[in-house]
């Protein structure tokens, strides 16, 4: 499909100045005041810009970019409540609201991850290690997702196979992380996301530019409405310019339930409980800083996630009118006036006559939505005679059924070799700046909330390093081999939703409420915490049936259903977090009311502006 | 409105550019009303996360 897939030496020689240039300002960071706690102790904190920039390239990764972006190829502009979602709530509410408490108890208790956070507001080593385990051991879900979108691109731009682009994604992650990448230089992160920036905005005022603007574009994109695939039009597509069909009771809403529960939920409000994304508030300077970068971050966020949301979704346009040209037979005609038909799909065979491309998985005739620009006479396999049209079709044909695919596949087929370059870099950049902060907090929980606070050996030590390299190690095999092994439909988008909802669901009544309530006890914060987790692996083991489904054991146990509630409408789309956060919040709040509350000398130590 | 017939798509459009221009809004307006002091303990949480960002 791509006219230009091969690495030239331009091309290696763009990326090897890229790595470079990302190597030196790492090794600047060993060696001066580059990091955000170093300029507190210069006595000034970083530029509120490169604050928000830093802060953003570490939220927005390559899972934003192709997997988020390739989902709205798929299911269309609904997923910009997302966007809005990140804006809202991922800068706004997570600056304003939580950033400035966060950063103040976390100073006045001394913690420096995450896990320690809850662990010292509670006053439980027990809360720490609990949080580090599960940060250690789920974590390399959401890396998985990061280094699937890298790799899945640059196998599309470079015309390797994913299992090679995969393996040197691999080696270039270790390369940056296990050396130095793990110390989150401001200025590395800033060079990333400046990349990010003009990479995204090439990449968006190029797709409006081609399809004759915005308002021409989205109409364009309106009126193949008629050419959504059956499949999706079954459960609730109804366009990739309109919400899915919304309802309770038939499975002709499993989209609606899906987009808004797993995606709009579980990312945007699930992003409030990212590790990585907290301990960044507590090496702000004050709050003044941190009122001033949410401009900076309302604007990275709005071009980094609107822009991979809108073109994904327009993508589709892109393709009808520019993909490559397939040929087919016409098995029912969609829109006689605007030449839109539904075709099986044919090739010609060795002997000049056309034959049915069938379906790798089924061996059925591979059906796909067309919009004809030609008819022709023709001769199928067996010597029938019949009318072959051609025509161009939808993103996700294009990505072969695969939404993770349709980024790559735009970018290879629609924009020219340079950019492509570029968007690889902007992809390494998101990828490399996400990837850091992940390995950080996976270190970290391995060594610090684990290691130390089991054995009780100090930070720094020998073995505790040790057991922070093979964390590191552990994490990235680990990482690595989900990613080799779990290839399907859109699972750069689902591996993210399950970590971000497992740590809003886990995580986010004891964050929150540590930070501003005086009465949630310690109890109660441990109960809710082992509630969220208990709700969301007990539906993400038996009643969500994608992933319940793929981890087998509810198909083991009921003799082959893919989830519990299989046979009740929507139940087995409903993400986890719907679930699992509400019983989350309603167990931190009762068990706390029928506990003993913290004593007050605690209180005053992490409240001490309550005081008076 | 925007070619986007289906109105809780074009209010997300929308949507998304009043959220950023609001934000920047707020960080005009807020620009120095907070305090921007920077205490002992500050520093001394910084002397500490520092040692803890070394030893990685």
């Amino acid at each position: 499909m791509s006219p230009h897939t091969t690495v030239d030496l331009v091309d290696t020689l763009v990326i090897l100045i890229y790595l470079g240039a990302i190597g030196y300002l790492g090794w600047l960071g060993w060696k001066g005041t580059r990091t955000a706690s170093d300029f507190l102790l210069a006595g000034r904190g970083a530029h509120p810009v490169v604050m928000a920039i830093s802060y953003g390239a570490t939220f927005i990764s390559t899972s934003a970019i192709v997997g988020f972006g390739g989902v709205a190829g798929m299911f269309g502009m609904s997923l910009l409540w997302l966007t809005f979602l990140n804006i809202a709530v991922g800068i706004f509410v997570a600056f304003v609201v939580l950033g400035e408490p966060t950063r103040r108890i976390g100073h006045h208790l001394g913690a420096h991850t995450f896990p320690e956070l809850l662990g010292l507001r509670y006053q439980s080593k027990g809360i720490q290690v609990f949080a580090g385990a599960l940060l250690f051991l789920f974590m390399p879900l959401y890396i998985a997702a990061v280094m699937t979108g890298g790799a899945v691109f640059a196998a599309s731009q470079f015309g390797i196979d994913f299992e090679v682009a995969l393996l040197i994604f691999s080696l270039l992650t270790a390369a940056y992380v296990i050396p130095g990448g793990l110390k989150a230089v401001m200025y590395t992160d800033t060079l990333q996301g400046v990349i990010m920036i003009f990479g995204m905005a090439f990449l968006l005022w190029f797709t409006y530019d081609s399809l004759g603007g915005v308002g021409d574009a989205h109409r364009a994109l309106t009126d193949m409405a008629d050419l959504v695939p059956k499949p999706l039009a079954d459960i609730g597509h109804r366009g990739w310019t309109a919400m899915p069909a919304f309802g309770w009771g038939a499975k002709s809403y499993d989209l609606w339930w899906t987009v808004v529960t797993s995606i709009m939920i579980g990312v945007g409000i699930g992003v409030l409980a990212q590790p990585q994304l907290i301990v960044r508030f507590m090496t702000v300077r004050s709050r003044r800083e941190l009122d001033r970068a949410v401009p900076a971050g309302a604007l990275f966020i709005l071009l980094m996630v609107g822009t991979p949301y809108v073109v994904g979704s327009l993508s589709n346009v892109w393709f009808a009118r520019n993909g490559p040209l397939l040929s087919g037979r016409v098995v029912q005609t969609l829109d006689a006036g605007r030449g839109h038909a539904l075709v099986e799909l044919v090739r010609e065979n060795d002997a000049g006559r056309w034959q049915a491309v069938l379906d790798g998985k089924t061996g059925k005739p591979v059906k796909a939505p067309l919009v004809v620009s030609a008819r022709q006479p023709a001769v199928d396999a067996d010597g029938h005679p019949f009318e072959r049209v051609s025509g161009r079709s939808i993103a996700l044909v294009y990505g072969k059924g695969q939404a993770d695919q349709i980024m790559p596949a735009y970018i290879t087929s629609a924009l020219p070799h340079w950019f492509g370059l570029l968007f690889f870099l902007t992809l390494l950049s998101a990828a490399m700046s996400t990837l850091s902060s992940q390995f950080h907090t996976l270190g970290t929980a391995a060594g610090r909330d684990l290691w130390e606070q089991l054995t009780g050996k100090p930070g720094g030590s020998q073995p505790s390093l040790k057991v922070i390299r093979l964390a590191i190690l552990a994490g990235l095999l680990v990482s690595v081999a989900l990613a080799y092994t779990v290839r399907d439909e859109y699972v750069i988008a689902r591996f993210t939703a399950i970590f971000f909802g497992l740590c809003a669901a886990t995580f986010m009544p004891a964050y929150i409420g540590g930070l501003f309530s005086r009465r949630i006890t310690r109890a109660g914060a441990v109960a809710s915490m082992v509630v969220g987790l208990a709700a969301s692996l007990f539906w993400l083991l038996f009643m969500k049936a994608k992933e319940a489904g793929a981890l087998g054991l509810v198909k083991w146990l009921t003799g082959g259903h893919s989830s519990l509630v299989e046979d009740l409408p929507n139940w087995p789309v409903v993400d986890a977090i719907v679930v699992a956060l509400p019983l989350s919040i309603l167990t931190a709040i009762l068990v706390s009311a029928v506990t003993r509350p913290p004593d007050a000398a605690h209180l005053a130590r992490c409240f001490p502006e309550r005081r008076a | 409105m925007l070619g986007i017939d289906d109105p809780m798509i074009w209010l997300a459009y929308v949507a998304c550019l009043v959220a950023t221009a609001l934000c920047v809004a707020y960080g005009l307006v807020r620009r120095n009303r907070a305090g921007d002091e920077l205490t002992q303990e500050d520093r001394a949480w910084a002397v500490v996360d520092r040692q803890v960002e070394d030893e990685l």
